[in-house]
């Protein structure tokens, strides 16, 4: 049936100081009932969705609000029971600005999702599950917002034998995955089940750093139930990006410019299988998530369960505030996530964390000439060559960067954080990504 | 409502919440590691210290002298660079004070102070900033410096004083060294010939076999010997050079394969034709060696990036340099060697390209069809 998974070693990588223990011992909280939340529309990536109901309308907790905009889009469901508000706009996550709608609550709570648990699920089809994850409004909860379903739809041509779960949580300063495994793991392995009944897969991993041994011993003793293997990995960032979690549980790399169907696997967060889960099994859809506020300078550090549309000064407030004034507030984790600069911002699906950095920890530097010591080249988890490249991207030579595969970069921020002459490396990445999809785009309409 | 479970608003004004006028906003990541360029360039001048304090042992106040002045000297023309670009001082980078250092380790105890002038100005404005300062320098300064000023200035340049005459030395309490040449008038200094002219000039294996004494690879070894200031103690330099490699800040590829294709080379050579050269260890513990495989080829603008490429750049640095050694005009071929190579670091980074995670034959076939496509 299925081998025994191996732990291949993915080259580069870094240790940064990883910042865990403020928060990993903490149980998760579920948050205190607001008067009023913003759901933003656009949380996915993908077509918008579009809202269904009108101001005044009285809506119930799980409610549909918003219908999927398309394929690969989602709908949104109401975070509690009461009245829908105006149609505004919150700061969006990296610096846009979104359209949402408020819910004033009632103060009841009540549920009504319209969706029924669909028990047993072992007997159910494929096609029905598929549907409810749709209808569940899922997307990939560790950051890249993708509707989960459409991941749970690989083409026919494409043979999916294995599904990965992420619970490597490699982004140093977050817990909240760990806290859903370790509070959550039933929860967490039954979703996988589920979306490995989806995908007709029965080699499942679940794959959990081993900065996490009591995660990784409490899914162990759950796992053999459904069938799945845990595989702790080594602790080196980035472990969790997508093509290098499934080359360390499979020893499978994914090309160059390909997806992980293309070596028949299909890789969830740990958040949206227990999500999924929920979906299938209770009938609710996501409308709460796990989310760690963190950092030295806020007084009590911790996970909560928070509600998809609490501002985020609700939630700093919930943490007892912060000490002293942090440099950085920042929305998922200290390497890819996005700095804020208004606490207007809102929780959505994929907020995995809320992180402040005060300015000793985030340091700002001036960029100096390059002196080529390689420390970008050896530590490149894609093995890329980060500093020529980024000498080819000031000079505006996308073609010879694109040649050199940037458009391979994940943007994992591996390569500044290790820069002694503190260059903008993943900045001048993103621009060439932005600019070469930009020519491409425009030598198709051609 | 009153059975509301929202709690009741309960004013809380210890709470500080961040004032998000005073967040920063950049792109991710917001972390770096606590390393800078003048953290590097601090460590290797730390580093440096014993292969320096060896100098000083040995050489007394013209070591002192040499180092300062080089020193002084790179740093007033990298000064003087800055000005006349309209840059801000890159002083504090510490690179000059870097290339000074490694210049007065590369230059004989005697030399005058102008050739020490000559030298900065070559290493720091010929060798660097013309070609746009730090990092933008194809070969290593200090070894431009030191073979210029010993193609022009031959003389003071091998100007090998006797090590052990005391801090002021005084010739008539010099030791024999190897060779002492007695010069005319009252001398500053005595000097003599460094272990490599003499096994230049050996012509017959008695000649070669007494270079190869074990007092005489211990004098080599520890120091004692004729040579530049970085010279004439191996083991100084080998300790800075492993020093160095511990701090992680030079990888152990580049001296790996220098001394290790230094050892197998000579090897070879001295047991073919025992007339021809001394054996590895004379070639290892003697001359620039050591320093240029822990401080000079590892210059991190200079050599290449991928841990293959330092293989390559090294041993072929160890064998340019063996070569000159034994069969080339000059009994020292190591800067030569070093800046051979570095014309041809661009070459190696080019053949030594890694291949991207998921590189598959087939990707790369994508990539080069779709070369030049994106103008």
């Amino acid at each position: 049936m299925s081998l025994p998974p191996h732990v291949a070693r993915f080259t580069g990588g870094i240790h940064p100081m990883d910042g865990k223990g403020l928060s990993n011992g903490i149980t998760a909280r579920t948050a205190p009932l607001l008067e009023k939340y913003l759901v933003p529309l656009h949380q996915n990536i993908g077509a918008p969705p579009k809202l269904t109901v009108t101001k005044g309308e009285l809506v119930k907790k799980g409610q549909r609000i918003a219908e999927p905009g398309g394929f690969v889009s989602v709908p949104l469901h109401a975070p509690t029971s009461g009245t829908v508000g105006n149609l505004t706009e919150v700061p969006g996550v990296a610096g846009n600005t979104l359209q949402a709608v408020e819910i004033i609550s009632d103060g009841k709570d009540e549920w009504g999702s319209g969706l029924d648990p669909i028990v047993p699920w072992q007997e159910a089809d494929r096609k029905v599950l598929k549907q409810r994850v749709a209808d569940g409004g899922i997307i990939g909860m560790g950051g890249a917002a993708f509707p989960a379903h459409v991941k749970l739809s690989p083409p026919p041509e494409k043979t999916i034998d294995t599904l990965i779960v992420n619970g490597a949580e490699c982004e140093p300063y977050l817990t909240a995955d760990h806290r859903l495994m370790l509070e959550r793991t039933e929860a967490v392995l039954e979703g996988a089940a589920i979306a490995a009944r989806i995908l007709d897969v029965d080699r499942i991993f679940i794959g959990i750093e081993e900065n996490k041994p009591d995660a990784i011993a409490a899914m162990k003793k759950a796992a053999d139930a459904y069938g799945i293997q845990i595989v702790p990995l080594p602790v080196r960032y980035p472990q969790g990006a997508e093509k290098q979690l499934i080359f360390a549980v499979t020893g499978r790399a994914v090309a160059t410019g390909g997806l992980p169907m293309d070596v028949g696997c299909v890789v969830q967060n740990a958040g949206t299988c227990a999500a999924i889960r929920d979906a299938v099994v209770e009938g609710h859809p996501l409308i709460e998530r796990y989310t760690s506020v963190t950092g030295t300078p806020v007084v009590h550090p911790g996970t909560w369960i928070f509600r998809i549309g609490t501002p985020v000064k609700e939630a700093l407030k919930l943490a007892g505030g912060v000490r002293e004034q942090p440099a950085k507030l920042i929305l998922g984790g200290p390497m890819m996530g996005f700095a804020q600069s208004s606490m207007d911002v809102t929780v959505t699906k994929n907020t995995s964390g809320i992180l402040l950095l005060t300015g000793r920890e985030t340091g700002r530097y001036l960029s100096s000439p390059c002196i080529r010591c390689g420390r970008c080249v050896s530590v490149c988890p894609m093995r890329l060559l980060p500093g020529p490249i980024s000498v080819m991207v000031e000079c505006e030579n996308y073609a010879l960067a694109e040649h050199n595969f940037v458009m391979d970069c994940m943007e994992c921020g591996a390569c500044t954080f290790v820069c002694p002459a503190k260059r903008p490396l993943v900045q001048h990445f993103r621009r060439a990504k932005a600019e070469i999809n930009a020519i491409r785009r425009a030598r198709k309409k051609h | 409502m009153s059975e509301s479970p929202i709690p009741e608003k309960t004013p809380q004004p210890d709470i500080m919440l961040p004032d998000p006028k005073k967040l920063i906003l950049s792109a991710s990541p917001h972390i770096q590691c606590a390393d800078t360029v003048p953290g590097i360039m601090r460590t290797v001048l730390i580093c440096l210290i014993p292969p320096a304090a060896a100098s000083i042992y040995f050489f007394g106040f013209h070591a002192v002298r040499i180092l300062l002045l080089t020193t002084l000297f790179c740093m007033a023309f990298e000064w003087i660079c800055c000005k006349l670009a309209g840059k801000t001082s890159t002083l504090g980078d510490y690179s000059a004070a870097l290339t000074g250092v490694l210049l007065a380790m590369n230059l004989p105890p005697g030399v005058p102070w102008w050739i020490c002038l000559i030298g900065a100005f070559i290493a720091i404005v010929v060798a660097k900033a013309i070609y746009g300062g730090l990092g933008q320098n194809p070969f290593n300064p200090a070894a431009v410096a030191r073979v210029a000023l010993l193609v022009g200035f031959a003389g003071p340049m091998t100007a090998w004083v006797t090590p052990c005459q005391g801090f002021f030395p005084d010739a008539e309490k010099a030791p024999a060294a190897i060779q002492v040449h007695e010069t005319e008038r009252k001398p500053d200094f005595t000097t003599g010939a460094t272990p490599l002219s003499l096994a230049k000039m050996a012509k017959t294996p008695e000649e070669i076999q007494a270079l190869q004494t074990p007092d005489l690879l211990k004098q080599c070894f520890f120091g004692r010997t004729q040579g530049s200031l970085g010279e004439t103690s191996a083991l100084a330099v080998l300790i800075g050079g492993i020093a160095l490699i511990l701090l992680k800040i030079i990888s152990w590829h580049i001296p790996a394969a220098m001394l290790g294709t230094t050892l197998i080379f000579t090897w070879i050579v001295s047991k073919a034709d025992p007339s021809l050269t001394p054996g590895p260890l004379f070639h290892l513990c003697s001359g620039g060696m050591m320093l240029a495989a822990f401080f000079m080829a590892t210059d991190m603008v200079t050599s290449p990036t991928t841990r293959r490429g330092k293989l390559i750049f090294g041993s072929s640095i160890g064998i340019i340099a063996c070569v000159i050694r034994i069969w080339g005009g000059y009994p020292e071929g190591v800067s030569f060697a070093i800046l051979i190579m570095n014309a041809l670091v661009p070459l190696i980074d080019r053949i030594c390209y890694k291949r991207p995670f998921g590189w598959h034959p087939s990707s790369a076939a994508a990539y080069t069809m779709r070369r030049g496509e994106v103008k």
